[in-house]
């Protein structure tokens, strides 16, 4: 393309759909990065992204809520360690393991404070060749009956960033058995390990299916011109299953 | 004033990436000696006057709850330090 085809001066933007009502909170520590781009991915979808501070108690009825990523706390003593005793995650614990089953997804960080709080098994420690990777990874979704996953493919293959230090998941040996077993591993890595995380696991979900964790971020490949390798919008799936659930079309 | 000393360990089975870069840095510089190393943490916790077996306790929970994550961590060492 020529630079005369592409006139620097035009409205780009993605159109934003008509407010379907639901309402997905998006939590925001001191330290978090992310939380502003899970934001415009839920309103990409129609639905309202509602901001939740860490250290408030009300969670403002929302149907759904995503951990974002970033490093809550200088991700001092461990990554997600301090960010799971804030106010707010006492209720999302609550939420999510009451009987309404409240959806949350965490992400990269939101992932650490996930395991962190055990709402999810294992933990993270740094990637086994210690550096810091930014990168367009492939995975493979592994269970598409979550509440965050149910508009994908079984074995399909998407392609959204990787970005972190500490993503190498690690659990006992029994955890991955159980984990592999009962098909709770959501997400797997494919084509290269890029952490070391034990059996390629990318992504995790509970037993319910309404909380799921995962290292690399869906929210950066939800938009064309922004996304893995420009054009990529993969990540558009996990805000439009968690909607679908929410009006019971879970397939 | 007295410390409390917790001192936290990676669980043997989980791969320490820290110190599996020490291990490797140490014979650049003529330590040959060292066939491991694993890196922990130390935490020293200041109490304000006498160290009660109950302030100990709160030591030792805090120690397993938040100083330490259950999963990959084991506390090694929680004693009392008097300056």
């Amino acid at each position: 393309m020529s630079a005369t085809e592409l006139p620097l001066i035009g409205d780009y933007s993605t159109p934003v759909p008509e407010l379907n009502g639901a309402r997905i909170g998006v939590i925001t520590f001191p330290g978090t990065l992310d939380d502003r781009d899970a934001a415009r991915a839920i309103r990409l979808t129609g639905a309202e992204a509602v901001s939740l501070w860490h250290a408030d108690h009300d969670l403002q009825n929302v149907d759904a809520v995503v951990i974002p990523g970033g490093f809550s706390y200088g991700d001092y003593l461990r990554a997600g360690a301090i960010a799971r005793f804030a106010p707010m995650m006492s209720n999302i614990i609550d939420a999510a393991n009451s009987d309404a089953k409240l959806p949350v997804l965490g992400i990269c960080n939101g992932f650490q404070i996930l395991t962190e709080s055990h709402l999810l098994p294992g933990s993270m420690v740094k990637n086994d060749h210690l550096k810091f990777l930014c990168r367009d990874q492939v995975l493979r979704v592994e269970n598409n009956t979550t509440a965050w996953t149910n508009q994908y493919g079984l074995g399909e293959e998407i392609t959204i960033v990787l970005k972190n230090q500490d993503g190498q998941y690690v659990a006992d040996e029994k955890t991955l058995d159980a984990l592999e077993a009962e098909g709770r591993v959501a997400f797997s890595y494919v084509g290269w390990n890029p952490n070391g995380s034990r059996r390629n696991i990318a992504g995790i979900t509970n037993a319910a299916g309404n909380v799921v964790g995962l290292m690399p971020h869906p929210e950066h490949a939800v938009e064309a011109g922004f996304g893995p390798d420009h054009t990529g919008t993969d990540g558009l799936g996990f805000f439009t299953s968690v909607l679908t659930h929410l009006v019971g079309g879970q397939k | 004033m007295p410390r409390i000393v917790v001192d936290v360990m990676p669980k043997p089975e989980i791969l320490d990436p820290q110190g599996k870069a020490i291990v490797g840095a140490l014979p650049r510089l003529g330590f040959t000696a060292f066939s491991q190393v694993r890196q922990g943490k130390r935490f020293e916790l200041t109490v304000e006057g006498e160290v009660t077996e109950e302030i100990l306790a709160q030591a030792r929970t805090a120690a397993e709850t938040l100083l330490s994550n259950p999963v990959i961590e084991d506390v090694v060492n929680v004693e009392v330090v008097a300056d």
